[in-house]
């Protein structure tokens, strides 16, 4: 069975919410090679999938959010411990600015996990303050910003003037409703880019950083 | 048609689907009473004699089809006694989850409507809203039983629930149709004209058709048919299309369309069944210029408006506060222009 095979097999699993057949799929993928190609060659075109599908109205978000979980805790059973890097603070961080509903930081927090990227979660509920002081200790090259409401995607635009230079500023995707109702927003609020969903999150994280796990 | 017909006798005609003298119009500002005021938002939400006040201004200024007496989208999560956060610039937000436990469940009880102080001011609001004006449609709400649980538990661990435990989930939405059908029912006997059942969970952006047919419609079937008066299903910026028929099936007369779909599409699937509300876009209305606010309208009525059962609203069921007065008097000037029946085409 080739990659492509072997994802679309990972994909039904997981709309099934089978999560031994999703396992097996991955163990099978994985014998001679190491978890993070596996998880780059079937799980990522996975949840691509699953998010273009999401996106056309033919999965739920419920699908969506059980897919990226069940994708998540299986990688990182597979993973192994003592990464180089561990240890570290990671180089992409998440969290939700101010709001109190963290669902869309869990979709792609877990998608980003399930394809090998190490994240720092921030929470919800964060406040501009708490968010920019954890980006001065952390560094993280990609900071995702995800929002609920109008007015805390509008405050994206504080979060990004005050991580401006002389300090090297991470990479600020934002995503969320407010952004998805209004493509024009995102550019508004001085934010490098946005995604729609996790997959759209992957493709944007690999895209500045090279595609480094 | 050529008299001016009143608001109640225009949106009525509309939810019988046919043509009423001209399209009515859903301004659904909630914060914008604040301003009219010069009150603060949580100031202004703290006596329902604010927000009736409120509303009451707002329609003089722009005419439009409807008062609405909803407070603030998690009021109902306040009086269960789970947590609201307020801010200056926006809506009120539930903060963390009341049920940390899902065993809780099990011993949940509903607050009682008719002594509840949280609930109570929404009810002042409606009474005065009753007495004060004529022949305008007020409109309550609820959250559904079946959506409400995002605001009692969080949005993942609700998920959990309704995958992995049926039995709690059973419990839990026994519990919550008690809540929605008492709390909708006070709000009509104070006053209210129909209730916005706010629904968001049960659309096909959130939840499988298949899994709503056997959930969030079954429940909306049991609840909607034990509210004693007339309800529009809201899924609150989230798509429709694919349960449209099972909506139907619920009892309600109009159903929310999100600013992301196909509104002419909707229409023609929709007609005779359910009258349609929405669709501007709430989230791009705050930089709309004058122009394009009218060329919004156009398209909208084009799409939607001949033949009846439309109302033209935003698509999430409240304006957001940022947009300002000079684009809801464009939308409201626009709507009075070019909505006027006979409707055989509108050029968006």
């Amino acid at each position: 069975m080739g990659a492509d095979d072997r994802a679309r097999a990972f994909e039904r699993a997981l709309l099934a919410m089978d999560r031994v057949g999703a396992r097996e799929t991955l163990l099978a993928a994985a014998e001679g090679t190491d978890t993070l190609a596996v998880a780059e060659s079937v799980v990522a075109p996975a949840l691509e999938r699953i998010g273009d599908d999401w996106e056309h109205g033919t999965v739920s978000l419920a699908q969506l959010y059980m897919a990226g979980r069940i994708a998540e805790q299986i990688v990182s059973e597979l993973l192994p411990q003592g990464r180089p890097g561990d240890g570290e603070p990671p180089q992409l961080a998440i969290a939700v600015l101010e709001d109190h509903h963290a669902l869309g930081k869990r979709l792609v927090l877990s998608a980003l996990r399930a394809v090998g990227h190490a994240v720092a979660d921030y929470g919800h509920g964060v406040t501009v303050e708490r968010l920019v002081q954890r980006c001065h200790d952390d560094k993280p090259r990609v900071l995702l910003i995800s929002t609920l409401m109008l007015p805390a995607a509008l405050r994206v635009r504080e979060v990004v003037s005050r991580l401006a230079p002389p300090a090297p500023r991470p990479v600020v995707i934002v995503g969320g409703a407010p952004f998805r109702l209004d493509p024009e927003l995102w550019g508004e609020v001085g934010a490098d880019a946005t995604g729609r969903n996790s997959a759209e999150a992957i493709e944007l994280v690999d895209r500045f950083t090279g595609g480094v796990r | 048609m050529t008299g001016e017909m009143t608001s109640l006798e225009r949106v009525l005609t509309t939810l019988g689907h046919k043509e009423p003298d001209r399209v009515p119009l859903f301004l659904l500002v909630t914060m914008h009473g604040a301003k009219e005021l010069g009150m603060g938002l949580q100031d202004y939400f703290s006596r329902g004699e604010n927000v009736a006040e409120g509303q009451l201004r707002l329609r003089e200024k722009y005419g439009h089809d409807c008062l609405y007496s909803i407070l603030y989208a998690p009021l109902e999560i306040e009086a269960w006694g789970g947590e609201v956060i307020f801010r200056d610039d926006g809506p009120a937000n539930s903060g963390e989850p009341m049920i940390l436990d899902v065993e809780q469940i099990r011993s949940l009880e509903p607050p009682d409507v008719a002594t509840s102080p949280v609930l109570a001011r929404a009810l002042r609001a409606t009474e005065i809203l009753q007495q004060r004006s004529h022949d305008v449609p007020i409109v309550g709400s609820v959250v559904s039983p079946f959506s409400l649980p995002v605001m009692q538990l969080g949005f993942e661990a609700y998920l959990d629930l309704m995958v992995e435990r049926r039995d709690l989930f059973d419990r839990l939405m026994a519990v919550n149709e008690e809540f929605c059908v008492a709390w909708a029912n006070a709000q009509l006997a104070a006053g209210a004209t129909a209730i916005g059942y706010f629904d968001p969970v049960s659309s096909p952006t959130v939840v499988s058709p298949e899994r709503y047919r056997e959930t969030g419609f079954k429940v909306a079937q049991r609840t909607i048919a034990r509210i004693k008066g007339p309800t529009a299903t809201h899924f609150a910026s989230g798509r429709c299309a694919g349960i449209l028929d099972d909506v139907a099936q619920t009892g309600t007369a109009g159903v929310g369309v999100s600013a992301e779909e196909d509104l002419a599409a909707l229409k023609r699937a929709a007609a005779g069944k359910l009258a349609l509300l929405g669709n501007l876009n709430g989230v791009t209305m705050r930089r709309w210029t004058a122009e394009q606010a009218e060329a919004e309208v156009k398209a909208v009525i084009a799409a939607a408006a001949p033949g009846g059962g439309f109302i033209l609203a935003d698509n999430h069921g409240e304006i957001p506060f940022q947009v300002p007065d000079e684009v809801l008097h464009a939308i409201a000037a626009a709507t009075r222009r070019y909505g006027r029946y006979p409707i055989d085409r509108v050029d968006a």
